[in-house]
Formats: C-alpha cells, structure tokens, sequence
C-alpha cells in the first residue's frame, strides 16, 4: 500500500539498477534471511481497516462515562480551531527543522512555545519541549546533578507517583541516591523534615510538585528556599497541570531553578496517555546545561528576521557521548498544539478556564462533603483536583460509582497505603452540574451496598 | 515549487488586544473568591489576546513557511519520510481512543488495549523478537531504555565487569549519547575498506568488559552487514548483547529480521518505518524488543491478553501488568505514545505481510535508482547495491568548484526540495545521504536527478549562485553564529526590559 510503481516503473528501475527481479536486489545472505511466515494478517482495504478500528475504539467504552479522573492527565476543552490548524500538512509531515530555510514555520512557533513557558514558570529561558512531565522532571535531576556535582535527590512523596518510577529509572542509569521527603497528614510536602536532610547529604536537588500528586497547593517558604539554596542544591519545581500557572503563584516565585511539567492540558487529547508534551524552563545560568532543542532568533543574509535551532554544541548530533542529554525527535507537534491552544484562549480565556476549574472542583468538595460517610481529606487549597476519604474501600466505592456510568477518580491505595479509602477526584470546566448531581447521587447509594456486601 | 519568499510574521507576542480573545469558556466568577491572596498570581502573566481569526492567519502563514512531505520529495537521509497515509489520522482521532483517559480501568479500555497488544505481536514477528515494550516515546530514549535493560541484565546475573558499549563510527550520535547517560564508556569502532564492521576490529574491542555493542543493519551508509552473524557470535561469544538501532529498519520488513540476525535487544522508530507524521520534530514512538533472555525486564506496564491461546478473537480480555518484579521502571508518565501506536497498527494492517515485504523492496529499488543515476555526475564512495539509502560526496565536486555539500543542499531547497542528510555519516566527507523511500514515484525520482544534476553543472559555470543559495525560499541563509553567541530565544515583554 501506498507504493505507486507500476510493473513497468519496476522493470524500467531493476534495468537501471542491473537487478533481475526485486527479490534478488534485496537479497540478504542465506544465514539470516527470513525462513518463517511472518504472524500478520493479508493486507486490508481502506474502507475495512477503518471498520475494523471504529470496532475497537467502540470497545472502550470508558469514554461514555461521566469522568472524575485527573491525576495527570485531564479532561479539558479543545477548542475545533486547533485541529483545523494543526493538521496542515505543512507542520504534521515536516521534519526536525534542520534546513532553517524552508521550516520558519515550526522554528517560530518554538519560539513562541518557549516564549510562552518562560512567561507561565516566570524563569528565563525555556526548550523546545521534553517527551512528558515525568521524562521532563527526570531530565531536570540530570541538569542538577551536572550542576551541582552533587548525586542525591530529595523528592517529595507527594510528586505524581509514576513521575517518581521514571526518575528512579533513570537514576538507575546515572547511579544518583533518590530520598524521599515524607508528606504530612494535611497532604503536603513536610517541610519541617527538608531542613534536617539537606544538612548531611550532597544534595543535587530537591523535587517538589504543585499542585501536588492531591491537587495541593504545595511550594517552599523562603525558608526552605534559603535552605536549599544553602545546601548547594537546586529546587526543581514541577507543574503536572499546566493550567494551574494561569492562576497560581509561577514556579519562580517560590524559588524554583528549574520548572518542569506537563502541558497536555493545552489542546493536547487524552489518547490513553500520550502524545503529551512536557515542557522546562530554567535560569539563564543553567542555560548550557538544557537538554533538547532551542529555537534561537537571528537574521538571514539579507538581514531579515530568521529563526533557528541554535546552541547545538550541546546535543547528540554534534556532542555524542558528552551531550548534555541523548534526546533528539521531542514533542514539537503537541508543542505546536499547545501553542496554538494559548495564542486561541489568550490572557483572558486562560484565566477564565483555571477559574472554571476552581469553581467546579469546589462544588465537588461541596457536593461530596455532604454525602454522609464521605470527607475531604485535606484542608490545603487546590486547584482541580482533592483527595476523598470514603467508608470502606475505595475500590468498591469506584466499582459501585462505575455501576452508575461514572468514573469517580482515582484509587489512591494503588500508591499510598494509608489513603486506602481515599479517592483523587477531579473537575474541570467539562464538569456539568449533571454530572456531579449524579455523582452526589450514586455516592449517597454506596454506604448501603458497602454495609450490605 | 519551492516555498514562496515571505516577509516577517509578526510574534503572537505582538499581535492582539487585551480582551479580544474568543471566549471559549465563559467567565463565571473570580479567582479571588477561591484562593487564598498569596498563593495567587498577580497581573503578571501578559499572554497575548488573539480574535480567532488574527490567530488562525498566523499559524497559516507560519504553515506557508513550513516544508512538509505533503508539499514535496523529501529524501532525508536515516529518517525514512514517507507518505504519512491520512487514515492512520483518521483511526487515531476516533473518541474512543482520543478520549480515553490513561487512568480508565482495564475493563472499559478493551479497545486500547487490544491495539497495544495486536501491535506489540506484530512487531515482534516482523523483527524476531520475543516481546516488545511500547512505553518509550522516541528512538533516543529507546536506545536508553534497552541498555538500561542490559544493565539490569548483567547485573540480574551478577556480571558487574561490563563497563563498555561499542559503536561503529557510522552510528548514529544518540548511539555514544544514550550509552553515556547510563554510565558506559564508549569504544568507537572503525569501519573497513567496504564501508562495514570489520570482525577482525570486533575480535579486538570485544572482552569481559563488553556490555553492548550497538549496530544499525544496514548501517548509515545504506550497505547491509553481510557478515553480521559472525560479528553477532563474536560479541555473544564474550557474554555481551548486540542492540539493533532501528533507525533502519524500513530496509528489512519481510526480508530478514534482527532477531535471526543474532541481535539480543532493539528499537524501532515508528515515526520513520511505521508512517507516523514526524510533525516537526516529534512525537516518536519508540518500541523496544527484546530477546526471550531479556523479557523480565522490558519496562512497566505490559499489555497480557487473557483466556484461551491461539487467533485474536475480540472474545479475549486485556490487562495492564504492571507485577513485574524485574522490570527497570518506566520511561514516560503514562504507558505509551497510544495515538501512535494505532497509527503503526493501521499501517501494518494496510499493508499486511506481503505489502510489508514489497514496502521494503521498493524502498531499496528507489534507493538504487537514485544511486545509479547520481553516480553518473556526483561521487558516490560505497557504489554498489545498497538498501534503502546511499550516501554521495561533494568531496570532488568541492576541491574542483569550492560548492560543498552545504551548498547542493541549499541548493535543491531553492529548486523545491528538501535536502538529503548532510555532513553524516561522518566518515564520508561531505556527505549528503539519500533515502527517497518507497512512496515516491519514478517521475519524482527522475525530475530530482535532473536538478541535482544541474546544479552540479552550475557549480562548474556559475558556483556564486550555489554559494548565495537558498535565494527563492521564505529566508535565506541564517546567521547561525549570532544565533549561537548572542541566544535571543524568546520573546521579552517591552515595559521588563532586560532579561
């Protein structure tokens, strides 16, 4: 498929090329040749194939429901202009922008997404775009760990739990030390116990998320800034939920050195996690230690404002071993995505979204709070998401909610053993007042099943 | 045709008033009324306010700046840019994939799952390998995954002396990259006469310290390794494990596989081989297969079909494992680019084994083509059948003209092209590599080399016009220098001033 030789273009070709038949100009020798059948189907029509995945995608069935879950990944409007734009073939089937000349289009909108980051963190410079928030928060403990020439990495229990596997991951790699700092009962970082850790280690950097893992407000006061900056370390300021910067103080107000996070919640979809799009801004003293692209502005030969991926002397291609990090093809459409999402709601349409968000995640509390046997969990103030405490377990809760077409959230016991009965639960402006009458509804049913069961 | 010149587009930065953005979403209330005064940001944040339509203008035109496979023959070298078929888009896009939540449970993402499954089967019939992981989201961050997976490997067994990973110097540069972030020194290994790994070479890096050797098949130069499985003993025969980058691996669908050829562990890069839109620059795909040796420790979660062996039926169920005790982790926030994989799936079910096979074999009749008929004017070192690239020098052209490789490159940009891969690999000196891929026409094929010809020609009358090339696209040649000693790379508000 999708091949245009006819057999007279192939006859014409193997006599160029001096090849009797196709199968003998790509012969391999006999030892490693294909003996087996291969375990594929035949080749399927168009008007099939597609069948065959509106079949599939009609097996998940999850999408119809009523939806409570974040922890990460949100459900937020994507405004139809995005798709129109962002599907022009010119940005979809191009490649890295190598040859400058002909790809102005994709090296300004870095520069505008790069733009974008540094005014939504508050930090100096930002990069193209890292795979995700996870890979995003991994890359920043490297920068540190240069930085610094220190290994250890404090992390706070309440960073997104799967942004914590993939940094040990790649400190397994780097052979850096992962501490954790405990979390208190009210769902934040414990402050009180950075002070003490940082005193004896080498402290590359210290990691901190928020709105936490349970949509707590979460940052630093100028004392545990000051500590950490006493230690010699840096403090790596994550943003799991993007448009939280649209009404929360910036990383760099409460001391970050380098803020990383996930920008999905910016016109990019769901798809069962992923493409997403992380992002990272640092200062301009870190600058040479940023991994991945950067669009830099210049001019052309005949002074004319041009674009261009500049400090490469720091990447794959032209560093190898000593690159600052391996990474090469990023995330630049859904980085285009996201860009566009911001240049399409501006100012005043991103405030507006993180204040529906707001308002909708409180009327959840509300509405939840006033289910007999349900409470919140914590007292801390939070953006879009809050933890549940619910009778019993929170995996029955969730089963007895999805008997009603909702998907109520999270279980956090998956996590931490000590929120067995507690569930994430999530609103954002998607959220209708149907949806959390219903969820009020079927939550004030389940004590009677739990007590029956 | 190439790009029409353009003027400047103003940043968005520059564009709008406050308070003309669409309102999306309406304003219900204040953020005042739900958030403590100092957790709050000020007036600070200034984006810019855009109507819709002022918006739409900009990233059309910034689209018109923008050279994509849709607009032309784009014969990049090593990065396979081929026709990016629109249904894979389309399949995609359907909600039940779009819209599903990473978190959904299992049994209400059946859908999701059967395409990682059926994906994760079929890639590992086509390259011969026991199991693939679909959690890496590129073919660098691949490359890093699966020798995380040696470390653990060698470390499972106890084997701690393995401290080096060989690389040809035609690899790829995330090759010495991903070895470096996972603390191997690398031992750069140097090709022979023929443009291949030579065994002799191999028998004398390889020892007890050998971790892995990294090999593409065939290699940058488009020639295939015809003596691979002695070179896949020798490596195996000291305890070390033979890693295939995939960067390639749209040469060999049907035709041989990586796992017959004696590799341990690889990756592919969907987004080259499996038709994904490179989109600028990301997102990949990034599958890594393994051995059955390796299986334990591929990453976190896998997709395990349960209930009877045997055909697919959509009577099975489907779950995300994640009770994998040995596994190295994970490598991204949620499991996997998921989009692409139903992109590479459509693929592989459009074309299915057979089309696969013929994808592969007319990748390499385009890529012979080209190479003979190039021949005729530019040098082409290794000239010999090659698979679905080859690379030319401008070496001669250069020392009899002064036109480098940088200036064909140029060149063809203003004639409508999009350049080959150039000054890579880096054993050839100016180097431009070829991959036309197998969705071009002969048309196209004939009507590049008649360009690339006459530019040839034109660097022997007039090399000025070559050397002041691109003329006739939206900007000409850039300052790179200023770009790299004074970074602009952003936008700053006026009333801050100075960063």
């Amino acid at each position: 498929m999708y091949t245009p030789h006819t057999a007279r273009d192939i006859d014409e070709m193997l006599t160029v090329v001096g090849a009797p038949t196709l199968g003998e100009l790509a012969r391999v020798p006999d030892a490693v040749a294909l003996k087996v059948r291969l375990d594929l189907p035949q080749a399927t029509a168009e008007i099939d194939l597609l069948r065959r995945f509106e079949h599939l995608a009609a097996r998940d069935t999850g999408v119809a429901y009523r939806q409570f879950v974040g922890a990460g990944a949100y459900h937020h409007y994507v405004p139809p202009v995005l798709g129109a734009l962002a599907m022009r073939g010119e940005f979809l089937t191009a490649y890295t922008p190598y040859q400058a000349e002909v790809s102005q289009g994709s090296l300004q909108a870095i520069y505008e997404w790069q733009t974008y980051v540094c005014l939504l963190t508050g930090l100096d410079i930002a990069n193209a775009s890292v795979y995700d928030g996870a890979t995003a928060m991994a890359e920043a403990a490297i920068m540190a760990i240069n930085a610094t020439g220190h290994r250890t990495l404090l992390v706070s229990r309440a960073v997104h739990p799967n942004y914590r596997v993939v940094l040990k991951t790649y400190a397994d790699g780097l052979d850096a030390v992962i501490e954790e700092i405990p979390d208190t009962a009210g769902g934040i970082t414990d402050w009180q116990q950075l002070a003490e850790r940082l005193a004896a280690k080498d402290v590359a950097a210290v990691v901190v998320q928020s709105p936490n893992f349970f949509g707590n407000v979460d940052t630093p006061d100028e004392a545990s800034q000051q500590a950490i900056k006493a230690a010699g370390a840096l403090l790596i300021g994550v943003v799991a939920e993007a448009l939280s910067l649209a009404v929360l103080q910036p990383p760099a107000h409460w001391g970050a050195d380098i803020a990383v996070g996930e920008a999905q919640s910016f016109g990019v979809s769901l798809a069962y996690g992923g493409p997403y799009v992380g992002f990272m801004a640092t200062t301009k003293e870190h600058l040479r230690r940023l991994p991945g692209r950067l669009a830099g502005k210049s001019v052309d030969a005949q002074g004319r404002t041009a674009y261009v991926l500049t400090l490469q002397a720091r990447e794959q291609h032209i560093r190898r071993e000593k690159a600052t990090s391996n990474i090469c093809t990023n995330q630049a459409h859904c980085a285009l995505l996201a860009t566009m999402y911001l240049a399409a709601v501006g100012n005043t349409g991103l405030r507006a979204i993180a204040t529906e968000n707001l308002r909708r995640s409180r009327q959840l509390a509300t509405a939840v709070a006033n289910v007999p046997g349900f409470r919140l969990a914590h007292q801390a103030p939070f953006f879009n998401e809050l933890v549940v405490r619910v009778p019993g377990r929170a995996g029955d809760v969730l089963a007895a909610l999805e008997a009603k077409g909702i998907l109520g959230g999270v279980d956090l016991g998956r996590w931490y053993p000590e929120y067995a009965d507690a569930i994430l639960m999530t609103a954002t402006e998607l959220t209708t007042d149907a949806d959390i009458d219903a969820l009020s509804a079927a939550l004030k049913e389940v004590p009677a099943r739990a007590a029956a069961v | 045709m190439p790009l029409p010149s353009s003027t400047a587009t103003p940043l968005l930065f520059e564009q709008g008033q406050p308070g003309r953005a669409t309102p999306y979403v309406a304003a219900t209330a204040s953020a005042r009324s739900f958030l403590p005064r100092e957790m709050m940001r000020g007036d600070d944040l200034e984006l810019p306010d855009l109507s819709e339509l002022e918006m739409v203008r900009h990233f059309t035109r910034l689209s018109q700046k923008n050279f994509g496979i849709d607009l032309g023959f784009y014969p990049l070298g090593s990065c396979t840019m081929k026709h990016n078929p629109k249904v894979n888009d389309a399949a995609a896009a359907l909600p039940g994939f779009r819209d599903l939540h990473p978190f959904t449970p299992d049994h209400l993402a059946q859908g999701a799952l059967q395409v990682m499954w059926e994906l994760e089967r079929a890639l590992s019939s086509l390259f011969g390998m026991a199991a693939f992981s679909l959690n890496p989201s590129a073919g660098a961050q691949a490359e890093f995954t699966a020798l995380l997976i040696a470390k653990a490997y060698f470390k499972n067994r106890g084997d701690a002396g393995r401290t080096t990973v060989i690389v040809p110097d035609t690899a790829h540069g995330t090759n010495p990259a991903s070895a470096a972030m996972v603390g191997y020194k690398v031992v750069s290994l140097k090709s022979k006469e023929n443009g291949r790994v030579d065994p002799e070479e191999m028998r004398k890096a390889v020892g007890s310290d050998t971790a892995v050797c990294m090999m593409t098949n065939p290699n940058t130069l488009g020639l295939f390794e015809d003596e691979i499985a002695t070179i896949a003993k020798i490596v195996h025969d000291v305890g070390g494990l033979m890693y295939y980058d995939g960067a390639n691996a749209n040469a060999l669908m049907g035709i041989t596989r990586p796992g017959d050829m004696g590799f341990d562990l690889m990756h592919l890069n969907t987004h080259k081989t499996f038709t994904i839109p490179h989109g600028g620059g990301g997102a990949g795909h990034g599958p890594v297969g393994v051995a059955a040796h390796l299986v334990d420790f591929l990453p976190s979660p896998m997709v395990v079909r349960d209930g009877p062996e045997g055909r697919t039926t959509d009577a099975h169920t489907f779950h995300l494992d994640f009770d994998r005790p040995r596994s190295i982790g994970s490598v991204r926030s949620f499991w996997s680019n998921f989009a692409h994989a139903v992109r590479a799936l459509a693929y592989i079910y459009a074309n299915g084994a057979d089309g696969l096979r013929k994808v592969s074999q007319l990748a390499i009749l385009n890529a012979n083509y080209l190479r003979v008929k190039i021949a005729e004017f530019l040098t082409v070192p290794y000239n010999e059948i090659c698979r679905h690239e080859f690379v030319a020098s401008a070496q001669d052209l250069k020392r009899e003209t002064g036109v480098r490789a940088l200036d064909l490159a140029k060149g063809l940009l203003d004639s409508g092209y999009m350049a080959p891969t150039i000054y890579f690999p880096l054993i050839v000196p100016e180097c431009l590599m070829v991959e036309p891929t197998e969705t071009e026409t002969k048309e196209t094929l004939d009507a590049f080399v008649e360009t690339l010809r006459s530019l040839v020609v034109s660097a022997k009358s007039e090399p000025e016009t070559l050397f002041n090339a691109p003329q006739h696209t939206p900007v000409g040649r850039i300052d790179e220098t200023r770009a790299a000693r004074h970074p602009d790379l952003r936008w700053i508000p006026a009333q801050t001033g100075a960063r």
